[in-house]
């Protein structure tokens, strides 16, 4: 007995041996993982805030060069920019209400097990995940609607994604107790009441993450917009990004009255890393306080339903 | 409880069935005169126009070595980032990681292709400054046909390590604690641990997760293709689907129908791959959708 206690002792202190190896090796791995996918972020919000020429003669490495607040001043006096900022914002939160709504409304009764016809419809709403009709088809039924150059062409076309439904119902199948909905029928209770004031209160987690995704997809998308819209003063902030960073378009007007070809070159660079910034920001705020919520979302989602 | 139904329900049927039930023009020459029931049917002959044509090979060799290429690299990262904070005992740590690397994903694809050109600009790109350094001379890495995927997959990777990493730390934690403990009795170490224990308790899910990237082989990540896109990487970066898009809504002579013929092709692909994946893995006694 003794003896066995021993050689356990013994073999922890030697195993402890490769097992501070394994935590070092593991510390050394995650760090570079941090560092390689910190840097490119740190070094944007850095060449932000830099000088024009420190930017344009490659000085900014890690720090801010000649702090200046230059590239920002040249975003906000965007007309483009600025009428951008407000469509994605309208759109953004006109869409996310809009889509939680739907997703709920379709969720609810797919999770209830008196729902007649609950499997047929879930496999209605699965078949499209798998098939679809294609871009063109879809875009002639917009057409169709008359939606085209509208900003309901930002806002329907995307109202329900059956994936988030999948995870609600999920959700609700799992979190919401039959003796609950039972007593509440009991009370005379109806459903849509049962809904409003049981339900959805007792849903806050899920409706929060499938928010931030919806929003997400809102804020970040282009595509839509590309093909659906035809006015500029329409454009979502994604399709002027698109112009001034991949294609380059930034007009003279845009950087105010400098002489030199060279001040204008750099100005219009730091113009690019201060919209990077700015169009991104947004997000990066709102997620972190949304992020606990993340783990149950993704985990209930992957139960088969 | 079907009121609360009917919107969603007439949601799908619009903008999901009657889509697909247009794509009949496919197999028509459409005129928008003559609108989808109209038009005369020309059987397949848009699917043999397509399938002879000199785009075709290239278009199909390229969505799938994207695709192929971007299921290989982004599979084993997630699941090494989720293995290795799984170790780590310093909770600060551990959440800063996941705090960034969880970062990139809310950044929009529009956002990141702007900063692969501003990286790698010839000129001012801080990844040639640094070449530079080493006497290497400067490369237009935007304009070479032959980086294009790999520019592609890689920064894929970086935007959804962290994202993807989510799902395999969820099923880490459902992990039962008791099977640590004994293999800590038993001398094992952390290694041994790792091998034996947390990569076979997630092994379920990441099957699942191989067998729902492998049915959407044929999808690539075209919104973000479409912005990398430039006459000089075309070779390398004309997937059917930004094919599809210029035929059917930006070329001179649009096509409705050719358009829509290509896609529905890409569709019905991705359908089979979709049930053969799973029922091989069924077969095979694994892990399977349905």
């Amino acid at each position: 007995m003794v003896g066995g206690t021993k050689k356990m002792k013994r073999s922890i202190i030697r195993e402890s041996g490769s097992d501070r190896a394994f935590t070092i090796v593991n510390y050394v791995m995650l760090s570079i993982i941090l560092i390689v996918v910190l840097y490119p972020l740190i070094y944007v919000v850095s060449a932000s805030f830099s000088s024009s020429y420190a930017v344009l003669s490659g000085k900014v490495w890690l720090w801010p060069v000649d702090p200046s607040l230059d590239g920002y001043k040249a975003v906000f006096k965007n007309k483009n920019i600025v009428t951008g900022f407000q469509n994605t914002f309208i759109y953004t939160i006109a869409g996310t209400i809009i889509n939680v709504i739907m997703t709920i409304l379709a969720a609810y009764p797919m999770s209830r097990k008196d729902f007649r016809g609950r499997n047929t419809f879930m496999l209605l709403f699965v078949f499209t995940m798998m098939f679809s009709g294609g871009l063109i088809p879809t875009y002639l039924v917009i057409k169709d609607l008359h939606m085209i150059n509208t900003i309901w062409a930002m806002l329907i076309p995307t109202a329900l994604s059956v994936w988030n439904v999948i995870i609600m119902r999920t959700y609700f199948q799992t979190t919401i107790p039959d003796e609950l909905l039972e007593a509440s029928q009991l009370d005379g209770c109806n459903d849509f009441r049962f809904l409003l004031k049981i339900v959805i209160p007792l849903s806050g987690p899920i409706v929060a993450v499938i928010a931030l995704f919806y929003a997400v997809g809102h804020w970040n998308q282009y595509f839509n917009a590309m093909i659906y819209l035809k006015d500029p003063q329409l454009y979502p902030l994604q399709l002027i990004l698109r112009d001034i960073l991949v294609q380059n378009e930034v007009k003279v007007d845009m950087l105010g009255d400098l002489k030199t070809a060279a001040a204008r070159q750099g100005l219009r660079e730091l113009l690019k890393y201060s919209l990077i910034v700015v169009s991104s920001v947004p997000l990066l705020i709102i997620y972190p306080f949304v992020q606990k919520f993340f783990v149950k979302g993704v985990m209930v989602g992957s139960i088969k339903g | 409880m079907y009121a609360l139904f009917a919107l969603p329900l007439l949601y799908i049927i619009i903008f999901k069935y009657v889509p697909m039930f247009g794509s009949v023009i496919a197999f028509k020459q459409f005129t928008a005169t003559k609108g989808i029931l109209g038009s005369p049917w020309v059987g397949f002959a848009h699917f043999e126009r397509f399938f002879h044509s000199y785009d075709f090979w290239r278009l199909l060799k390229n969505t799938l070595s994207i695709s192929i290429y971007t299921l290989v690299a982004s599979f084993p990262f997630p699941i090494m980032l989720a293995l290795g904070l799984n170790y780590v005992k310093n909770e600060r740590f551990k959440k800063t990681v996941q705090m960034v690397t969880y970062a990139p994903y809310f950044i929009s694809l529009v956002v990141v292709v702007g900063l692969l050109f501003q990286f790698l600009d010839p000129r001012k790109g801080i990844v040639n400054v640094i070449l530079g350094w080493f006497g290497v001379d400067a490369i237009n890495f935007m304009g070479e046909a032959s980086m294009f995927q790999s520019i592609y997959v890689w920064s894929h990777v970086w935007q959804n390590v962290g994202f993807a990493c989510i799902i395999y730390l969820a099923a880490l934690a459902g992990i039962d604690p008791s099977l640590h403990e004994a293999a800590v009795m038993d001398g094992a170490n952390k290694l041994q641990r790792m091998r034996h224990i947390d990569i076979p308790g997630i092994m379920p899910i990441a099957i699942i997760l191989l067998i729902l990237n492998t049915g959407q082989i044929m999808e690539t990540g075209f919104e973000k293709i479409l912005i990398m896109q430039n006459p000089l990487n075309l070779r390398a970066s004309e997937v059917i689907d930004t094919y599809v898009y210029k035929v059917g809504l930006v070329s001179q002579a649009l096509n409705f129908s050719y358009a829509t013929a290509i896609g529905l092709f890409k569709a019905a692909i991705g359908f089979i791959l979709l049930i053969v994946v799973n029922q091989t893995a069924k077969k095979v006694g694994q892990e399977s959708l349905w």
